[in-house]
């Protein structure tokens, strides 16, 4: 799956996209958040009431399901206008 | 109804774009255009986004409030990069045929850019850089529309 990071947490993660395939196990958007904090993104990942999250572009809930080849962005609170 | 969406660092004319939704039967355009507040000494904006998704995600809130109001056409223009205080950032103008959907319209659709279109701000003060934080009072500001979950 492709991931994207926005903000703070592209400067944390070091990084705006990435390509990953998480264990068959990870299956919902809080189990990836916490298969990547345990994965060399503590720091970025460690508290995830700060951010927000969206599925194929869409914004979703930490409990959404996520598949393969799925488009999985996490960022902080928006703050446009 | 015709929508315009735009995300781009350059700025807009507020005039050509309220020109543009002219059309027979278009009695009121309601415009809100915001700007860069220029406090404690902000030097910069600095403005990302999340290719794709901020222009699906105007375009959910448009079709959201073209259910609500009699519309006959919007334009959303929000920059990108970095802006000076007193620079233009975002403009909104919706037409309808009379001033109150044309209002109530406008202001939905601010909100909810608010809180839902995926933009991020950074200031920069000097060789200081520093996140804006999300505000309750945005939240507020876009429930307002839904009532209480009884009604």
């Amino acid at each position: 799956m492709k991931l994207l990071y926005f903000a703070w947490l592209r400067q944390k993660t070091g990084k705006s996209e990435e390509t990953l395939t998480p264990p068959p196990e990870v299956t919902t958007v809080r189990e990836l958040a916490v298969y990547l904090s345990a994965h060399g993104y503590a720091d970025a990942f460690g508290d995830l009431t700060r951010l927000r999250a969206a599925v194929n572009q869409v914004h979703v809930g930490f409990d959404a399901s996520i598949a393969a080849g799925d488009e999985i962005a996490f960022f902080p609170p928006v703050t446009g206008g | 109804m015709n929508a315009t969406i735009r995300i781009q660092t350059e700025a807009f004319d507020m005039a050509r774009e309220v020109q543009a939704l002219s059309q027979p039967g278009v009695g009121a355009v309601a415009t809100f255009t915001g700007h860069v507040r220029g406090d404690d000494r902000l030097d910069a904006l600095i403005i990302e986004h999340y290719p794709g998704m901020t222009e699906r995600e105007i375009a959910r809130c448009v079709t959201e409030a073209e259910r609500r109001w009699q519309l006959l056409g919007a334009t959303i223009i929000h920059r990108v990069g970095e802006l000076k205080p007193g620079d233009p950032i975002v403009l909104v103008a919706v037409a309808a045929g009379h001033r109150a959907d044309a209002f109530a319209a406008c202001e939905f659709l601010m909100d909810h850019l608010k809180t839902k279109a995926t933009f991020w701000k950074q200031e920069r003060r000097g060789s200081a850089t520093h996140w804006v934080d999300a505000k309750a009072s945005d939240d507020g500001a876009v429930e307002r529309w839904f009532g209480r979950p009884s009604e």
